[in-house]
């Protein structure tokens, strides 16, 4: 079906209702669409934000073609670079999807149905020649994934070279969350865990510091191969001067200690069930007077944007997870898969 | 803020911190690991015992007890005491002598090594020229004998180690003057005993080992006497008077020597083979003691008949028609006599028997008939039958004490009266501040009550449970009572008895109540005895109740051992504590956990399948709670399940060993000629070593699942009247914590008194907990409103204690190996955490509350966590703010066994096992501290050699 309406340029409003006047003007008030536009290139692009939404008003010449598809059978590939132009009859695409039926598609939805797995952190205060990866761990669904073994790497110290014991990534478990980033690698050494330096503990003491922090796993390493290291301009070493070093540079504690801070706040939270009631997550319990958690909570806020976290989106994140771990409210008490952790942050 | 976050720089808690802490280990108790080597001062009255680690431990009087440690670490060989002097000289394995003294330093005696030396031989000589074999040191107190290998005997002055060349005893110069038909050069290889003359000190007796014995004069330096020995020689032994002397020989016989002034070829006077005539091993010391009825004591060791008692450890005594072998159970390394040692005494008179065998002192009263033995006040086996697990109660109260020791009294009639014998040096220790038990479970299914107030453990009653359960070993079938016309006259004598009948009957948790004298034991076959103290000898039913576990769990088979069966009918126990309910756990898995609750007479097990509760009053099971997660086929199987995987791996790798093997012969077999059969050997090998290095140690990395294996397994039982439904009304509660990080708590409902025996106990299910990190949960504490841990049961009945404060909200407290968790009450909401294992990498393994005393004031004293890591570590934890306060490497983490056997005192002591025998006592308190203060006077010596014991008759006054 095709509708032509008007809309005030210089006004537009926000998605939310331009996503609510669709709806209105083809009667579908309780479907799912998704809103697509071609732009002056000729290519299909998605309108699902305020932000891509104004872009597309503002590319209006005059008129604005806008496709609508029902989102459960919404062919997504059809958005993308060149789409209008690759393919003949992006119309027809568009409104016969059961053409590609052939070649099901990955489907890509919104941002707030993905969740971060691993992240590559602290960039601009670490040495280039280590890398700090997070890993997130959600329910039991998929195993993080790796081995770590004894060896020993050779260190600069005022004495000369030396060779000193470490500890190594030995092992990706195929599948698994860890080779699943591309950003650990066998032989890549650990040097930190959460912020802890390993660096005089033993295989077993690593082990267990690792296992202990599985639910959110920061773990600094050198890799073994260096070439796919960013090379990171004067930008970068002008913020920290300290880049090229092969140590740690001395101010890192700091930063891991509210790091790890935060990492409290984030941490799993347990379960209890009342009377043999329902499982619920325990809460905090409110802090009387000015806590120490309540002044770690600044310094992480604090931290997390110097460190170019954005906070908000982070939370948001947080939230997401937090709607997923919802559904594992199990109603009945006997089951014992209580399984999933609230990660929600409290800031 | 920042101060907030770190610890450590508030320097005011820094000042009281170290009031309050302190580590030190302070004494070792028990009997010390594979001994090596004894000796004995007469005139100190104290007994060395060296050992193969290289520790010298010396002991006097109770209480009295000095410990030295070889830098080398090298098997202590033998021990000499400088007579009349505070000195003694010990050689050790790698042929190194290590001067010792004991000083008196700040108004104690201490033992510290003062000189070492290694005889060195001229460039050249064979290592055997100055491998040292015997020691003499010389009652001039300046020199030392030392007998060769090479059969020289060297001298060398004392303390200064410094060889006199020109006084050396060459075989060239004693055979000078022995007629050559009967003797050569061979005849004086290896110095096997060097024996001063007991009247004239200028005379020496040398024996070699091939059974040449020479009289040496020291004036003039020749030999006046030589005897021949027919038999290689094991011992010398000089009579009082020195007219005689006793060799014994490799062949289980001794002879008898006299030594006249004549220039006569002396003959022996009497050969004895006492185990004959079967060949019979060697008698490797004896000892011959005169008495005033003019009938001797002839003590040797070994001797018995080669064949059929060839593996007997004995120690013979023969006086006139008495004869008894003491068979001991494990080797004997070395025994000494105390007799009189008043030189001017006309006779020996000899008093005791002290024998060192491999695992254990035992001391033989001579004086009293039927020779009986003493109880040692130290040096205690602990390792009669392997220790199983142990527990400390802190300060009983005297009654229970003393009904302890009368019920241990009852059992050690058998022993003598005679006062212990070593009793030299003076106790200058202060009273122990409290009366404290150490109980420790053994293998055989006993449990030991220790006196472990003071330096000295010493047991005061031993408790059997086998007596409730039928064994394959009947107790009436007593291998070692004997006819009376047995030969040879064995006597078994000890404690030490490794084999266990059945080591389902193995204690694996203790509860003692100290107030109430309610006992709880449980046992490696899911047995849970509760007991009661009794003063009287008793003969009574033991109820019996099952406690299934399982429950609804369907469709699951223990393939584990099967529950002791028990005796029917009435059974009699002596006086002491005396069971009278046993609840047996169904799948009968080793009991994890125990807690006693004497107030409510309730008592709580948990095994790897679940946990129950049993009133003991009304002897009524109150509930049973299953913990296990379905998918734990392991823990439902029992651990046999896990023996036969393993067993099976074991086969498959033989199988492929066996594989390879073959696989190589055939190769060999194909190829051929040698070098290539090398080649492909080499390359074989280069392959092995290749996967080695390919497959080093390495470590999973997976978070804990709800899947993972024991999830189930009880490990922590508390009970506690605290607010668990709503903050107005506390009612008592059980909680129990789990391996895979659950923690349950059920609400007791008790009677009253005066109704007890006539409503049930009730209890329901009020929270369950399962901690995120699922790491297994190892304590459960409620902190009080005062947040001050709640006090144990009947604590507050006797007035030792406050009553707990009700009207704040209280808080709940969870350890588990990897974090500190503190939760409000009723409302489960986490307040503070410390997280041990993210951020250090160690695990809890033990943990208690411990109240620790400022040194500085008497007033104040607070409550901390003392926590004992899986890498050795002690900490200490604040309560309630769970802020580390200091650190102590305790254990070295290698040390397994040592870091399971920790048991935490109330008041900031501890205790691990160094080794099966030995607790190694630790303080981490400046008050409370128990380490062995004393003094060891010089008696005064007069120059005719003439000993005045000034303090020994102090110390006699003293006792008296």
């Amino acid at each position: 079906e095709f509708r032509r309406f008007s809309l005030e340029r210089s006004k537009p409003g926000k998605f939310e209702e331009f996503y609510g006047l669709l709806q209105h003007v083809h009667k579908i008030p309780n479907v799912d669409v998704l809103v697509g536009y071609t732009d002056i290139h000729g290519d299909l692009l998605p309108i699902n934000n305020d932000d891509n939404y104004h872009k597309a008003v503002s590319t209006a010449n005059p008129l604005l073609r806008i496709f609508i598809q029902r989102k459960e059978d919404a062919d997504y590939s059809a958005f993308g670079t060149d789409t209008m132009t690759r393919k003949k009859n992006v119309l027809s695409n568009v409104l016969r999807p059961d053409n590609h039926k052939k070649k099901p598609h990955i489907v890509i939805s919104l941002p707030q149905d993905f969740r971060p797995v691993s992240s590559i952190i602290d960039v601009d205060i670490l040495p280039e020649t280590h890398r700090r990866v997070r890993l997130y761990k959600y329910g039991t669904d998929k195993p993080l994934g790796f081995y770590i073994r004894d060896g020993s790497s050779v260190r600069v110290t005022p004495h000369g070279l030396e060779k000193v014991p470490g500890i190594f990534i030995s092992r990706l478990v195929p599948g698994g969350l860890a080779q699943s980033t591309g950003l650990l690698a066998v032989n890549d050494e650990v040097l930190e865990v959460n912020g802890i330096e390993v660096s005089g503990k033993s295989l077993d003491q690593v082990t267990d510091m690792m296992i202990a922090n599985s639910r959110n796993l920061i773990i600094t390493v050198r890799p073994a191969n260096q070439r796919n290291n960013v090379v990171r301009n004067s930008r970068t070493s002008g913020s920290s001067g300290q880049s090229t070093e092969s140590s740690l540079p001395s101010s890192t504690p700091n930063i891991l200690g509210s790091l790890l801070q935060g990492e409290e706040e984030s941490d799993e939270e347990d379960i209890i069930i009342e009377d043999s009631g329902e499982p619920q997550q325990i809460p905090k319990a409110a802090p009387t007077s000015e806590s120490i958690e309540s002044l770690s909570q600044i310094e992480l806020l604090h931290e997390s944007t110097q460190n170019g976290f954005l906070p908000s989106s982070e939370m948001n994140l947080h939230h997401s997870a937090g709607s997923i771990s919802m559904e594992y409210e199990v109603p009945d008490p006997g089951c014992k898969s209580l399984e999933e952790e609230g990660t929600i942050i409290t800031l | 803020m920042r101060r907030f976050l770190r610890p450590g720089h508030d320097p005011v808690r820094e000042r009281l911190k170290r009031d309050l802490f302190q580590f030190n280990k302070t004494v070792e108790h028990g009997f010390p690991h594979q001994p090596s080597a004894l000796g004995y001062s007469p005139f100190l009255r104290l007994m060395a015992i060296g050992t193969r680690s290289g520790a010298i431990k010396l002991y006097g009087a109770p209480g009295v007890e000095f410990m030295g440690l070889h830098e080398e670490n090298n098997t202590v060989m033998q021990i000499h005491f400088i007579p009349d002097q505070c000195q003694l000289v010990t050689l050790l394995d790698d042929n190194s002598l290590h001067f010792w003294s004991l000083k008196q330093h700040g108004g104690a005696s201490e033992l510290r090594e003062e000189h070492r030396f290694t005889l060195k031989g001229p460039p050249g000589s064979p290592p055997s020229a100055t491998q040292v074999t015997a020691v003499l040191p010389h009652s001039s107190r300046e020199v030392l004998y030392l007998g060769t290998e090479s059969g020289s005997i060297f001298v060398v002055e004392l303390p200064s180690f410094r060889v006199l060349e020109d006084r050396t005893i060459s075989p060239e110069a004693v055979l000078q003057r022995i007629p050559e038909d009967n003797c050569s050069r061979r005849s004086c290889e290896l110095v096997e005993a060097l024996r001063e003359h007991p009247k004239n000190p200028d005379q020496i007796l040398i024996g070699y080992s091939r059974g040449l014995i020479v009289l040496w004069d020291l004036q003039n330096n020749k030999a006046t006497h030589h005897f021949l020995g027919s038999q290689q020689l094991e011992n010398l032994y000089w009579q009082r008077d020195g007219s005689k002397f006793i060799s014994c020989h490799y062949d289980g016989s001794y002879t008898q020597w006299p030594v006249s002034s004549d220039n006569r070829q002396p003959e022996p006077l009497e050969n004895t083979v006492p185990y004959g005539p079967f060949p019979c091993k060697a008698i490797s010391k004896i000892y011959w003691q005169t008495t005033k009825n003019g009938l001797p004591y002839i003590i040797f060791q070994g001797g018995m008949p080669r064949a059929s008692y060839g593996d007997r450890h004995s120690i013979s005594v023969i006086h006139g028609s008495q004869q008894t072998a003491f068979d001991f159970t494990s080797r004997v390394i070395d025994f000494f006599i105390i007799f009189s040692s008043d030189p001017a005494a006309e006779f020996d008179d000899p008093s005791a028997l002290v024998v060192l065998a491999e695992e254990e002192l035992v001391v033989i009263d001579l004086k009293s008939a039927g020779w009986p033995a003493v109880h040692p006040p130290y040096l205690a086996s602990l390792h009669c039958s392997a220790i199983t697990c142990s527990h400390h109660v802190s300060n009983i109260p005297l009654k229970l004490w003393e009904r302890i020791i009368n019920a241990g009294s009852k059992q050690n009639i058998h022993y003598s009266s005679m006062p212990w014998p070593i009793d030299g040096g003076t106790n200058i220790a202060p009273d122990p501040p409290q009366r404290d038990l150490l109980l420790t479970g053994h293998e055989d299914g006993t449990v030991r009550f220790w006196d472990a107030s003071g330096v000295c453990l010493h047991l005061l009653y031993k408790l059997s449970t086998v007596r409730v359960f039928l064994t394959d070993a009947d107790p009436n079938d007593n291998m070692n009572t004997l006819g009376e016309d047995e030969w040879p006259p064995l006597r078994k004598v000890g404690t030490f008895d490794p084999y266990s009948d059945d080591p389902r009957l193995g204690i694996q948790k203790i509860f003692l109540c100290k107030y109430s004298g309610y006992l709880a034991v449980a046992g490696t076959a899911g047995q849970v005895l509760v007991m009661e103290l009794n003063d009287e000898d008793a003969e009574h039913m033991v109820d019996h109740a099952e406690a299934d576990l399982l429950q609804d769990q369907e469709g699951y088979r223990w393939k584990g051992h099967e529950k002791l069966k028990t005796r029917d009918g009435p059974v009699r126990f002596e006086a002491g504590f005396q069971p009278f309910v046993l609840v047996q756990c169904q799948p009968p898995a080793v009991v994890t956990s125990l807690a006693l609750h004497s107030e409510w007479k309730l008592v709580a097990f948990g095994t790897s399948h679940g946990f129950g509760l049993f009133d003991h009053q009304q002897k009524r099971l109150v509930f049973v709670k299953c913990t296990l997660h379905p998918s734990d086929q392991l823990a439902l199987e029992g651990p046999l399940s896990r023996v036969k995987s393993l067993k099976k791996s074991l086969r498959q790798s033989f199988r492929r060993i066996r594989r390879s093997r073959v696989s190589s012969r055939k190769r060999r077999g194909g190829g051929g000629n040698a070098s290539e059969v090398q080649e492909a050997n080499a390359k074989f090998d280069q392959d092995a070593l290749q996967e080695m290095e390919l497959a080093p140690v390495q470590r999973k990395i997976e978070a804990r699942s709800a899947e993972d294996s024991f999830t189930g397994f009880v490990r922590t039982l508390y009970f506690a009247d605290t607010f668990l439904r709503d903050s107005s009304r506390h009612c008592p509660s059980l909680w129990a914590g789990t391996n895979g990080g659950t923690v349950y708590a059920f609400c007791l409902r008790v009677p009253p008194a005066e109704r007890r025996m006539d409503e049930p106990v009730r209890a329901e299910q009020a929270k369950e907990i399962q901690l995120m990190h699922r790491a297994p949960v190892v304590g459960i504490l409620v902190l009080d409103g005062r947040s001050t841990p709640l006090p144990e049961p009947l604590e507050v009945a006797h007035d030792l204690s406050k009553s707990p404060d009700m009207q704040g909200s209280h808080q709940l407290l969870v350890v588990s190996e990897e974090q500190f968790k503190v939760f409000t009450l009723p409302k489960v909401s986490s307040k503070l955490k410390l997280k041990l294992t993210a951020l250090e990498g160690c695990r809890v393994r033990k943990v208690t509350v411990a109240n620790f005393g400022s040194c500085k004031t008497d007033d104040y004293s607070e409550n901390d966590l003392a926590v004992l890591t899986n890498l050795g570590d002690i900490q200490i934890i604040s309560l309630p703010f769970l802020k580390l306060q200091i650190r102590y490497p305790c254990i070295r983490k290698e040390d397994v066994s040592g870091i399971a056997s920790c048991v935490f005192t109330k008041y900031g002591q501890g205790f691990y096992l160094i080794s099966p025998s030995e607790f190694e006592r630790f303080s981490l308190s400046t008050k409370w501290l128990v380490e062995p203060r004393c003094i060891v006077d010089m008696p005064e010596v007069t120059s005719n050699n003439h000993v005045h014991k000034k303090s020994g008759t102090e110390n006699a006054a003293r006792k008296s």
